[in-house]
């Protein structure tokens, strides 16, 4: 087993300066990130971030029509909702025993293909490449802008910029020709995304047993026109983004360590196989290992399953620093077998209570409105992370070395990518690779690689979707009744990592319904047996790079670092790690004292 | 530009009495942001219209939203602090998700965003409200969380969730003596939200009057009209022909549908570059931007109580009305008769030179 050992050169007495940032922003939701930085080793000592917000949909969904749910779950998320109502369905058609028109399942698989097409895209390059834009690095590391302005671009034939400081520059924030053409490509994706579900982010035409789209030549020639032109533009885009990483590995020798955390991540997989899907809780192992996107584990480095059941039993919600009792001495048991006679925990999501018990944010006992999701492997509750999603994706989906569709091939060590030719481009093949680290760079390289997946995987859906309605079969949604007692769980990736939505069904209405997203299990803080969560370890001992000191200092690294995984704050972000003597209190970056 | 230089009186640009104005936009209410990432979507002005100055004679805009702000922490509260100092001056104040109540519970908080420098607890949504609200020109509440609660202010929920004019009162006005400007939806849909913004703007330069607003605070050019009114499913309602089940691509009003009794314009305007919607897509409309949203309208997939009285009047009517059209459509799929390949003509024209 490889522990990352990060940083063994500290050796100078450490000068530590209290260093916050409330907000973080380009985002979704509030997080604040509270640091100590230890400036003589030039390395962060101390991490905590905090979330402040509470909503309670496990509360108020009690009682309610689980038909609702899919409804009432979309509006956790203002930039995923759609892949919160899509797994709200996936639970429903497991409790309620139906099975979709394979027609309804490839619309749904093409509009959350365009969502992560949609999403990756604004979230990369509208939000978190700023952190890598010309006027960004300016402030933060002028040299290396100087040898940006002088290092030419490798793919620079592909891309069109000549150099590195060039791309940096089509990243500023609305002024850049880039970052404007992606805030234009993330319309068209939406409006794909919109054909198929018919709003975004609160999808119109989703529903327990199907969808209400009209499947028509125009839908999916609407749908394919623009995908074609996001093909183009991918061909564009995995070279750019590239370039600029590799050049930062290159500029800053020692990058690979900044958010940098042992190889441990999971994915819940994506894009059901109507003729695999049955959504039986009996056939789920082969049905997840049939998916577009292979769900798996990985601890360190090595894929340990992709049975989705395996992973349903090993789901653990632990108690944290966080403003909620715990039910788990006298909670209500709602489920004590899984449908296949394996008993299930009081601490998974199944037979979760929710007790909310507000306080003031004392970073010592409470501070945090967000409960410890654990994967429990060979009898410890391991900190998992997702990579911010596409990271784990690749990796599970790679190592699985299942997928193979013609335009996608996992090989069991990387996987390929195939683009046809488009308007005035020929046909490419990328290939992601697994790479050394789990790293800030890794996690936004898997993300452009993941767009092209996107893009790849949505091709043949469209393929099979003109198969369907060449053959006549235009049926949509499949009829149910809601039976007066069921269980159900729905397994889907969010854009940015796992999701899970568990419901228990009782006299015709919700007795429990928990629904769990990446961000918690990114960022946890410490749970019950003390275990930091995964920002916990990736952001303390991020070296820094930044060229200024404390006094100008806007802690780019760290930022770089959080927002690797992508955060989501109305999923619930609260983290805290170990304690560091305080010698000043600053607030970046207007430093002083403060009272 | 100074008029004397330019030639023949031409005049392309006219200048805003009011040079700069600051956008204040806090997202921290009971939420998840997808307003902020619905106006991304928004082309009918877009937002880097709104920011680089693409429409005419409008003030520069400056915008201090989170989800897309450059700076970070300190650097980017601190211009909320400055308009709460009288320091940022004018500013339009949006509100983005439900208020809570923070007066329910002993201590803590149920949504708050910075940290205040005193006390070292963070700063509340509804601090920043009172703080802010006393100095805006005009307070915008955006999406169905905003205006009246929305989800987060469902029956059953723990945090005394509700609407910014139920929080500030309903008869509260700026101190330009402006009422709330409501925008709902959930999300809100981007071309309403910005166009509402251009207005506000239109009416900061002087070039549009004070904005018309109903009962709820609503714009009443986007919400004066039901969905049913811009649904292309509302003719196979008049025609009585309903959806039996989620298949069909007829009128959805039996299977949840409430588009005859809400106010929005989306099945009319599309969700984005006229695509997508609702009820004309195949999604039943649950009343996302009503007062009464969600509660009067679950559970979402029954058939709503008055539509069962509706739809057995219509049905009387409109299968005979579909029965007429029918034989009517027959005959208009047919050419005129005179229209073949024998050698006579029977158009009805008497040659005489052939």
């Amino acid at each position: 087993m490889t522990v990352v050992e990060k940083d063994p050169t500290r050796t100078k007495d450490p000068v530590l300066v209290d260093v916050s940032w409330d907000p973080i922003t380009r985002i979704v939701g509030s997080l604040g990130i509270f640091t100590k930085i230890d400036f003589a080793n030039r390395v962060v000592a101390d991490c905590r971030s905090t979330s402040s917000i509470f909503r309670g949909y496990s509360i108020f969904m009690k009682g309610k029509d689980p038909r609702d749910a899919h409804f009432i779950t979309s509006r956790i998320c203002g930039i995923c909702g759609d892949n919160h109502a899509t797994c709200a369905t996936y639970a429903q058609n497991m409790a309620f025993g139906i099975r979709p028109p394979a027609m309804a399942e490839w619309i749904v698989n093409l509009g959350e293909a365009a969502e992560y097409m949609f999403d990756h895209n604004i979230f990369q390059d509208n939000l978190l490449m700023v952190d890598f834009c010309e006027q960004m690095v300016k402030e933060t590391n002028p040299s290396v802008l100087a040898r940006a302005e002088n290092t030419p671009a490798p793919h620079a034939a592909d891309h069109g910029y000549r150099t590195i400081a060039e791309i940096m520059r089509a990243l500023n924030p609305f002024t850049g020709e880039f970052y404007r053409e992606t805030l234009h490509v993330s319309r068209y994706t939406r409006e794909m995304f919109c054909l198929m579900e018919g709003r975004h982010v609160h999808p119109s035409t989703l529903y327990p047993g199907g969808v209400g789209t009209v499947p028509t030549v125009q839908l999916f020639s609407d749908y394919l026109v623009r995908l074609m032109r996001y093909v183009e533009f991918m061909k564009k885009v995995v070279p750019l983004h590239d370039d600029i990483f590799d050049f930062f590995y290159e500029a800053l020798p020692g990058y690979e360590e900044v958010g940098r955390r042992r190889m441990d991540t999971v994915c819940w997989g994506s894009f059901n196989d109507p003729d695999e899907c049955d959504y039986t809780y009996r056939h789920m192992t082969n049905w997840g290992r049939a998916m577009f996107v292979t769900p798996g584990v990985v601890v360190d480095g090595k894929l340990v399953t992709t049975d989705l059941v395996e992973i349903n039993r090993n789901i653990r919600i632990l108690l944290g620093h966080s403003f909620y009792e715990d039910w788990a001495d006298d909670g209500e048991v709602f489920v004590e077998k899984d449908p296949l006679g394996f008993p299930i925990d009081k601490r998974h999501p199944w037979n979760q209570t929710t007790i909310p018990k507000p306080g003031k944010r004392d970073f010592d006992k409470n501070y945090s409105w967000v409960m410890c999701p654990r994967y429990l492997h060979e009898g410890e509750h391991l900190a998992m992370d997702t990579g911010g999603g596409a990271f784990a994706r690749l990796l599970a989906t790679s190592l699985a070395g299942i997928v193979d569709v013609g335009y996608i091939k996992a090989t069991g060590n990387s996987t390929k990518i195939y683009l046809p030719k488009t308007a005035s481009k020929p046909e490419v093949e990328f290939e992601w690779k697994v790479p050394k680290w789990s790293n800030a760079i890794e996690r936004d390289r898997a993300r452009t690689y993941f767009q092209a997946y996107a893009a790849a995987a949505a091709l043949h859906f469209l393929d099979k979707a003109f198969a369907e309605l060449n053959a006549g079969r235009t049926d949509t949604f499949t009829p149910f009744t809601v039976p007066d007692e069921a269980i159900g769980c729905g397994f889907h990736e969010a854009v940015r990592g796992v999701l899970s939505h568990h419901v228990v069904i009782r006299d015709g209405k919700i007795a429990n319904y928990h629904p769990y997203p990446p961000t918690p299990w990114n960022a946890t803080p410490r749970d019950m047996y003390g275990t930091p969560g995964p920002y916990e370890d990736s952001v303390q001992n991020t070296p820094i790079f930044e060229e200024n000191g404390p006094d100008t200092f806007k802690g780019i690294d760290i930022m770089r670092a959080v927002r690797s995984f992508d955060p989501c704050l109305p999923c619930g972000v609260h983290m805290y790690l170990g304690n560091g003597k305080v010698l000043e209190t600053r607030h970046s970056p207007n430093f002083g004292p403060q009272p | 530009m100074a008029t004397d230089t330019v030639p023949y009186g031409r005049k392309t640009q006219r200048d805003s009495p009011v040079s700069d104005l600051h956008i204040v936009w806090i997202t921290a209410g009971l939420g998840c942001d997808g307003d902020s990432v619905s106006i991304t979507a928004a082309t009918q002005p877009s937002i880097e219209d709104v920011l680089l100055g693409a429409i005419p004679g409008l003030p520069k805009v400056h915008l201090y939203n989170p989800v897309l702000a450059y700076e970070n922490g300190e650097e980017f509260i601190k211009s909320w602090h400055a308009a709460a100092n009288g320091e940022l001056d004018p500013f339009v104040l949006v509100i983005e998700g439900s208020i809570p109540n923070e007066t329910i519970k002993k201590e803590g908080y149920w949504a708050a965003v910075g940290t205040d420098a005193a006390t070292g607890q963070p700063i509340t949504t509804c601090e920043w409200i009172d703080r802010l609200a006393p100095r805006a020109l005009a307070v915008v509440a955006c999406g169905t969380c905003a205006t009246y609660g929305g989800i987060h202010a469902m029956q059953g929920n723990p945090t005394g969730a509700m609407g910014l004019a139920d929080y500030l009162g309903w008869d509260w006005k700026s101190k330009a003596g402006l009422p709330i400007v409501n925008v709902p939806g959930c999300p809100v849909q981007p071309d309403n939200f910005m166009e509402t913004v251009l207005y506000l703007l239109y009416m900061v330069a002087g070039l549009a009057p004070i904005i018309p607003l109903d009962d709820q605070l609503r714009p009443t050019w986007l919400f004066g009209d039901t969905v049913h009114d811009g649904c292309d499913r509302a003719a196979s309602y008049e025609q009585g022909d309903f959806a039996a089940d989620y298949n069909s691509p007829r009128c959805l009003v039996k299977l949840g549908c409430w588009g005859p009794v809400v106010n929005c314009n989306v099945p009319k305007r599309g969700w984005m570059a006229g695509i997508g919607g609702c009820p004309n897509v195949g999604g039943i409309c649950i009343g996302c931007t009503m007062p009464g949203f969600p509660d009067k309208f679950m559970p979402f997939m029954d058939e709503p109580p008055g539509a069962h009285l509706s739809t057995g009047v219509i049905g009387v009517y409109g299968t005979a009305i579909r029965a007429l059209r029918k034989v009517t459509n027959t005959t208009v799929n047919k050419e005129p008769r005179w229209r073949h390949t024998r050698p006579e003509l029977t158009t009805g024209y008497r040659p005489t030179t052939y």
